[in-house]
């Protein structure tokens, strides 16, 4: 099957001004990344804060432009101004208390998309938006309250709704479930399983919690500080991470056993700067298997074990 | 003796919509070098009942219990004088928010001393050297140029390990943690867990450690209490409750992780939300989600022997079915 989104070493560059005279410094959110999603399937991409996940959410929405690379949505380069192709990537953010219009009300909430790009009548769109809203577990007389009136999940569900009002083929998840509580979090993933299969969406989906993604990912992407370390099938990569990185990631996941006394991989130090990416491998200060090559020579993504890995040792 | 012993613990809140119980009845023990594990969502009351302990809720509560006893001496009957010279040297606390827990006015070095210059009668040098002890203990790097920055030059793991340092400055029996590291990335989380886990080890502190994550429990906890909607529904040692838990909530709470999913498709979730200040059901609080609910548990719930984890439960269950039907079996 073709691929839906295709990215070809994308790269997202900030400019920061260090002062009215300083010189700027260049910030590389996201440094070179590929990668591929085909319909009804899911691509998990996971790491820590700043490394560069949102950014990549933000390109693949088209929000932003990337500063470099290319990227192919449904066959088309992706372009802010092609207003059919903004229609088939959507977004539903993590936090659902601040990405609904407190002032509307989920009727107008869910018709606006409808309104801002298409040429329905009233009655359509009201039909439409009533029939979505069932469709993802919410009542018929939810449509004339505000969003004050929901519970996390709830509006959540909202939020999800909205994302699928103009049909779109891409679906950017950007930590769905990380607000809510686990015995609404499960409602939703299940809700999210199934809208994949019925109409058989994408999922991007960019999350930190490791057992979410083992849950519900296809293939998983990991990345560190603007670049990928490892991507494969999720089953593959959960069951035998390769890169130091991952392994250091999966075994820092506490496990929901009190008999299962975990090996950690100890990390030490946290995430350095964005503006001072380490030299050679950007992971080597932190790994604990790094030789003195790695400070040197920067690794690429090589195929090892069925994954794509980028480390010197793996 | 327990450290700490909680009694019937009550807090009402006034709001402009009338009274809203946000804890009931909650009994809590800790014993020393204990770590006891509060778990619940949000809305169970977890964190309102330890601010409770602490005093740090709002003029619009009311806080009503039988028994709070710590260390032998009853906070009941202490005066507030008395209260300030026990809380925050025996008793401390540290919260979600590291980056907003700090006052980000004053330096790192200020705030550490500032528990030392209040609660001690060590001088300026000595304070100082004790701070520089405190961060070297929860592994801040280079402790004596880290004493003048400033919080915002601090990362959120950077900050919660100050705040651990203050809280632990005057070694106190009992740390309250209340999501210490939810705001935090995993790889910081583990670490934060670990300086917490080894400064109990260390220095004879027992914990009580608030949290939604049942994977931070497993880890962490000695025992485990599980609250619902401002109710204590089950307490039993760690390893018993993930093996065997024997209220309805506990289990379909477990079922719920993604983890503990077989392979891909759907999770085992719990129908419904947790009941809020308009909707509380009038006999047990879980029954409209429950899936063992019967016609009995509409109008109350009692509460089980310690064999049975101290549910509060009508049909208690015991691997996984509720124990009048094993019985009937």
């Amino acid at each position: 099957m073709s691929a839906l989104l295709e990215a070809t070493d994308l790269c997202r560059h900030y400019e920061v001004r260090k002062g009215v005279f300083g010189r700027p410094d260049i910030v590389k959110a996201l440094n070179g990344v590929s990668f591929s999603l085909e319909p009804g399937r899911t691509l998990a991409v996971v790491g820590e804060s700043g490394c560069g996940k949102s950014t990549l959410a933000r390109l693949v929405t088209m929000i932003e432009e990337p500063t470099d690379g290319q990227l192919l949505i449904d066959g088309r380069a992706a372009d802010p101004a092609d207003r059919a192709l903004r229609q088939t990537v959507q977004i539903v953010f993590q936090n659902p208390y601040g990405s609904l219009n407190p002032r509307q009300k989920i009727g107008a909430i869910l018709e606006e998309p409808l309104k801002v790009n298409s040429s329905t009548s009233a009655r359509q769109r009201r039909e439409k938006a009533k029939a979505m809203m069932e469709r993802v577990g919410l009542r018929p007389e939810h449509y004339d309250r505000f969003p004050h009136m929901f519970s996390g999940g709830q509006r959540q569900r909202i939020a999800i709704a909205r994302a699928l009002m103009l049909n779109p083929k891409i679906l950017v998840l950007d930590e769905p479930v990380s607000a809510l509580d686990l015995s609404i979090q499960a409602q939703v993933l299940n809700l999210l399983i199934d809208l994949q299969q019925e109409f058989g969406l994408a999922y991007l989906f960019i999350s930190h919690d490791l057992s979410v993604v083992k849950h519900i990912a296809d293939e998983v992407m990991v990345m560190y500080l603007g670049l990928a370390v490892e991507k494969g099938d999720a089953a593959t990569v959960f069951a035998d991470p390769r890169h130091p990185y991952t392994q250091a990631l999966l075994s820092a996941t506490p496990v929901a056993d009190p008999s299962r006394k975990q090996q950690r991989v100890r990390l030490e130090g946290e995430l350095p700067s964005p503006l001072a990416i380490p030299s050679g491998c950007a992971f080597h200060p932190r790994c604990p298997i790094a030789v003195p090559n790695c400070a040197v020579d920067v690794p690429h993504l090589r195929d090892v074990a069925g994954r794509l890995v980028s480390c010197h040792l793996a | 003796m327990a450290l700490l012993d909680i009694r019937n613990l009550s807090v009402t809140f006034d709001t402009a919509s009338g009274p809203f119980r946000a804890v009931d009845g909650v009994d809590a023990s800790v014993d020393g070098r204990e770590i006891l594990s509060i778990v619940g969502e949000s809305g169970s009351g977890k964190s309102v009942s330890m601010l409770a302990l602490m005093g740090l809720l709002p003029d619009t509560a009311t806080v009503t219990a039988d028994r709070m006893q710590f260390d032998g001496r009853d906070l009941l009957e202490l005066s507030a004088r008395q209260k300030r010279s026990v809380i925050g040297r025996d008793i401390a606390m540290i919260f979600q928010e590291p980056m907003s827990s700090l006052n980000p006015c004053f330096t790192v070095g200020f705030q550490i001393g500032e528990m030392l210059r209040k609660h001690t009668d060590l001088d300026r040098a000595a304070r100082r050297r004790r701070s520089i002890e405190l961060m070297e203990q929860v592994g801040i790097p280079s402790p004596e140029k880290r004493l003048s920055a400033y919080p915002h030059q601090l990362s959120g793991g950077m900050s919660q390990r100050v705040m651990i340092a203050m809280a632990t400055s005057c070694r106190p029996k009992l740390l309250i943690a209340d999501e210490p590291t939810t705001a935090l990335d995993v790889t910081i989380q583990a670490q934060i867990l670990d300086v917490l886990r080894d400064l109990c080890a260390d220095t004879d502190m027992a914990l009580v450690l608030i949290t939604h994550d049942m994977g931070v429990v497993a880890q962490m906890a000695d025992r485990v209490q599980v609250q619902y909607a401002g109710q204590k529904v089950e307490e039993q040692p760690v390893a018993a409750l993930f093996d065997d838990p024997h209220h309805p909530y506990t289990a379909a709470l477990l079922s719920a992780l993604p983890e503990r999913a077989s392979g891909k498709g759907h999770l085992p979730s719990i129908k419904g939300v947790v009941p809020g200040q308009f909707d509380r059901p009038p006999g047990c609080l879980f029954e409209p989600r429950c899936a063992f609910a019967v016609e009995a548990c509409r109008r109350g719930a009692v509460r089980q022997g310690p064999e049975l984890g101290l549910a509060l439960c009508n049909r208690p269950l015991v691997d996984g079915v509720p124990l009048d039907e094993r019985a009937e079996a």
